[in-house]
């Protein structure tokens, strides 16, 4: 009923406009009232010649009133309603209100965009004052001055009398401490600046965000590292000013690059590509074909070209601590720039079950109605002696739903019942989770007492 | 009561700033910067308090503070925390560690004088 052709309510509301009533309208185009009233409310398919004497009936172009574009802003209220189910407002009534009130229409989809890319927003700043060390360093070093500020000025201005010594001591701090004060207000200043611009600047960017930021542009396949004929890691970071401004950068850039260089050699583009291309491919057969692990094929599908047909997919990579140590972003999953992830994600369940993979179909928590499947598996790592402990890394690929894309389907058919999961707690809208650990910021979302007390 | 106070803060002019209003009040301020070694300035000072910073280089105040509460001889010790990280869970966190008090930066003078007068007298 959502997604029914709505020419029937566009032509009710322009004759309606027109001012033109049903019966007129009808013997002009001449039909019956009745069944003007059938296609008026959309309870029969138009088009061809009607379709042209009902326009010109009511003296309009025909394409004014014919089907297209409206089923995307359908769509589109269709996920903005579903985030107030409160609001009551229906899928069976989204149609009409499109067909008949399409500059509202309009509006409400304009809105209902620009709060999607402000709760983006919202969502990757609050990630940021929570848990970018850069930015808990910056606050902590302009609170500590102004309190040292604040305690001399409060001994300088007392009424008791002080020793002319000490007078002199608490000026020259006030003096040094101003100085800091206003350098510590322009870094931090830069630093949200650069925040509130999240595609732009690199100013504050931590290596793994300037890496990521670099792989986006290629779309995280590096032609470079291919094939017979690939340089090595080192020589394609030599070419790449990017990934060289400074030394963490690099030493970052390097291990990522000589990894995807070893997975390239073992999982070559071109048979992965053909393994891809079958009815319903398994990452699991392919890496059992290739004799190699499951998370390095799971790394190989997340870097294929786009014009691969694979559709979008995105991976996560994190350590035994769950600290995320690699992110490929997929649009409508988000993921925490700086950890305190969704302890629900199949990444960390993986964690705690080595070597057994986990496919899982994931709903986002949200107004959107994006699916996902994840595929996770979580593998030993290092431990290159008997005196060193074991290390584990999981890795969490993640297939969107496309249905032109194989790959997504196959995935949608082999995963279980979908999850309910969030981006962190803080910014997670789910109620009564079980693995909340802190109160949302959202309204209305389990912002209660009962996260703090996981705290220790 | 033993007045002794020791300070353990790693902004030398917060620092500085305390030990004149302290000591402006009959108190005994003994100062120490850094956080591993604050457990064995406290077991060498005998202080009859501490004010302790959270944000500290080598070792956070929390960690501190929860060592101070199982060692016998300063669980009862009282303790007033400073921190710049005033949010609700960490002043919670501090309270159920065992702080005597809490107080964030930035403070005023009073506010410190006030918090080290209820738990110790000069």
């Amino acid at each position: 009923m959502g997604k029914r052709d709505l020419t029937g309510s566009r032509i009710r509301a322009r004759r309606l406009d027109c001012g033109i009533g049903q019966a007129t309208l009808a013997r002009r185009v001449g039909i019956s009232p009745a069944y003007l009233s059938l296609i008026e409310h959309n309870r029969r398919s138009i088009g061809g010649k009607l379709l042209l004497d009902i326009a010109t009936g009511l003296g309009v172009e025909p394409v004014t009133l014919s089907p297209g574009a409206d089923m995307l802003k359908v769509d589109a209220l269709n996920e903005a309603a579903a985030g107030f189910p409160e609001a009551a407002a229906g899928p069976d009534d989204t149609a009409q209100f499109v067909g008949r009130f399409p500059g509202w229409a309009d509006l409400v989809v304009r809105q209902h965009g620009q709060i999607r890319s402000l709760s983006r927003l919202v969502e990757t700043l609050s990630d940021r004052l929570a848990h970018d060390p850069q930015f808990a360093a910056s606050m902590h070093e302009v609170l500590s001055v102004v309190t040292a500020i604040r305690s001399a000025a409060g001994i300088l201005t007392s009424d008791v009398d002080i020793e002319p010594e000490w007078q002199a001591r608490f000026r020259r701090n006030l003096y040094e401490d101003s100085r800091r004060l206003a350098q510590g207000m322009d870094a931090l200043v830069e630093m949200l600046d650069t925040g509130g611009d999240l595609t732009g600047g690199s100013q504050s960017l931590l290596p793994a965000e300037e890496l990521e930021r670099w792989l986006s542009e290629k779309g995280f396949h590096i032609p470079e590292l291919e094939g017979p004929q690939a340089m090595s890691a080192d020589e394609l970071l030599e070419q790449t000013p990017q990934l060289q401004r400074t030394p963490a950068l690099r030493a970052f850039s390097r291990a990522y690059l000589q990894r995807y260089r070893r997975d390239a050699g073992r999982v070559p583009m071109n048979g992965l590509m053909r393994a891809m291309a079958q009815e319903t491919p398994d990452p699991q057969a392919i890496a059992a074909e290739l004799g190699c692990d499951l998370a390095c094929v799971l790394r190989r599908i997340a870097c294929m070209p786009a014009e691969s047909g694979i559709g979008p997919v995105g991976i996560v990579l994190c350590d035994a601590s769950g600290t995320l140590v690699f992110r490929k972003p997929v649009d409508g999953f988000s993921i925490p720039r700086f950890g305190a992830a969704c302890p629900i994600w199949p990444l960390f369940q993986a964690l705690s079950r080595p070597m057994a993979p986990l496919v899982q179909r994931l709903d986002p928590a949200g107004p959107r109605l994006d699916r996902f499947v994840a595929v996770a598996i979580s593998q030993p790592t290092g431990g290159t002696s008997l005196r060193q402990p074991q290390t584990f890394e999981a890795t969490m690929l993640l297939v969107a739903d496309d249905p032109h894309s194989g790959f997504s389907r196959a995935m949608f058919s082999a995963a279980a019942d979908p999850l309910k999961v969030g981006s962190g707690c803080r910014v997670c809208s789910v109620q009564d989770c079980v693995a909340r650990r802190e109160p949302s910021i959202l309204p209305g979302a389990g912002g209660d007492e009962r996260g703090a007390g996981h705290i220790l | 009561m033993d007045n002794r106070i020791l300070l353990i803060e790693d902004e030398p002019n917060i620092s500085e700033a305390i030990r004149f209003i302290l000591q402006r009040d009959g108190y005994l301020v003994d100062m120490h910067s850094d956080g591993a070694t604050a457990l064995a300035a406290v077991a060498q000072k005998h202080p009859g308090m501490v004010i302790l910073d959270v944000m500290l280089p080598n070792r956070s105040g929390f960690d501190i503070l929860r060592d101070l509460r199982a060692n016998d001889a300063t669980a009862g010790l009282p303790v007033l925390i400073l921190t710049a990280r005033g949010q609700d869970k960490d002043r919670d966190l501090a309270m159920r560690l065992g702080a005597s008090r809490f107080i964030t930066k930035p403070f005023s003078n009073a506010d410190v004088l006030t918090a080290v007068r209820e738990l110790i007298a000069p």
